[in-house]
């Protein structure tokens, strides 16, 4: 696993990608917590944690006595939420290491073209 | 939080050293804690003080909310596996999972097979004839099959091979999110436990030095990189804990959480950031050479 990051943001991050893949379909069900800390080989508790951060923020919902579902809508609200952070957590560092490196816009531009046909 | 353990001012000391210095803790209910430090740190001295195999010369410990020592009713729910555990002679790995099948309430003989498969335990052999693998064996499986509301593992892992260790955690985090019980996990394979841990205690010449989350004790230090004079810039008034360089380029981990502005003034400066691992931690703390002794 990624050092930089806090294991249960980790494990948030991994299930909203599952989400956004389609791995996870809305209204199906996700593994529990338990489930997920045996696969990561991660404490319970870190696992609970990073279940929580997504039934806060409305992505899971829990039914009482079965387990836990993607909600509907889950997956959209989840690529809108990290298009917003494209800008930031992409092409800034993007625009920085072309900076240093002394690539400019038409470089880079000629770059992205030759990219998309790859 | 439910504390199972709780200690104040727990010192203890042998001839002219230090082994415990005025050590106050609890133990979280439920919860798996990792106890790490150095040899000779005063781990199995602690360990030992809370399962009741002395009395605490200076301090109190409860355990259970009672004294430990003699204490029929708190030893019932108590487990430590040690690693130097010694068997009655002509034991066999089988005579011992017996014993503690009889001793411990919440002994599971289906999970103890299970587990003897698992590690290929030979049940009819004479204790004394087990491999330092297969012995260690023995003492992982009681340790996990008796299902005890406090259990300690003491560098329970000696002659252990990389496979057999992973089986132990694993079936240790199976088991353990089923039955939610206290575990201490006292071992110098920090990088291994890393994860599986939800609280640290780091002691080092008797003394406690973190007691926190595992979260937290991941985020107490940050190793910083760059340039010199950038980073030597960026450490002036913290806590240093190492210092290396090459040319004019210098590391440094420095302790404390970082803010949000201390990383967006790194990243202007052209530093990276990097987290420090537990064992890293562990080490850059402990590394000191200078032991305590009493005049």
């Amino acid at each position: 696993m990624d050092e930089g990051k806090p294991i249960f943001v980790q494990i948030a991050e991994q299930i909203e990608n599952d989400i956004i893949s389609g791995a996870l379909p809305e209204e199906g069900q996700v593994p529990s917590t338990n489930e997920f800390a045996a696969f990561h080989r991660i404490n319970p508790a870190t696992a609970g944690k990073g279940v929580n951060r997504l039934v806060d923020a409305g992505v899971l919902y829990k039914r009482r006595g079965i387990g836990m579902f993607v909600a509907e809508g889950a997956r959209a609200r989840l690529i809108e939420g990290r298009r917003e952070r494209f800008q930031d957590e992409y092409l800034g560092p993007l625009l920085a290491e072309a900076a240093k490196l002394g690539i400019d816009r038409q470089q880079l531009i000629t770059m992205l073209e030759k990219g998309k046909n790859a | 939080m439910n504390a199972v353990v709780e200690v104040t001012g727990l010192s203890k000391r042998f001839k002219d050293v230090v082994a415990l210095d005025d050590v106050s803790l609890s133990l979280h209910e439920n919860t798996i804690h990792g106890l790490l430090g150095r040899n000779g740190a005063g781990k199995t001295t602690l360990m030992q003080l809370l399962t009741g195999q002395d009395f605490p010369p200076h301090g109190t410990v409860r355990v259970f909310g009672q004294h430990p020592v003699e204490n029929a009713a708190v030893l019932r729910r108590i487990c430590f596996i040690k690693e130097s555990q010694k068997y009655p002679e002509n034991f066999t790995a089988g005579h011992v999972l017996r014993s503690a099948s009889w001793f411990y309430e919440g002994w599971d003989q289906g999970f103890a097979d299970q587990l003897v498969r698992e590690f290929r335990l030979p049940l009819k052999r004479e204790i004394k004839k087990l491999s330092r693998g297969q012995l260690s064996a023995v003492g992982v499986i009681v340790g996990l099959a008796a299902r005890a509301p406090l259990t300690f593992f003491d560098e329970p892992y000696l002659g252990l091979d990389a496979v057999a260790r992973q089986l132990f955690y694993d079936r240790l985090l199976e088991d353990y999110a089923e039955h939610p019980r206290t575990v201490v996990l006292s071992t110098h394979l920090i990088d291994e436990v890393a994860n599986l841990l939800e609280r640290v205690i780091l002691i080092d010449q008797g003394r406690i030095l973190i007691d926190d989350e595992a979260e937290n004790a991941r985020r107490a230090a940050t190793t910083v990189a760059g340039r010199a004079d950038a980073v030597d810039a960026f450490a002036a008034g913290r806590e240093v804990l190492h210092r290396s360089g090459l040319g004019g380029l210098s590391a440094v981990t420095v302790r404390g959480q970082l803010s949000d502005q201390d990383r967006a003034a790194a990243d202007a400066a052209g530093l990276d950031l990097s987290p420090v691992s537990l064992q890293d931690l562990v080490v850059r703390t402990t590394s000191g050479t200078d032991r305590k002794e009493v005049a």
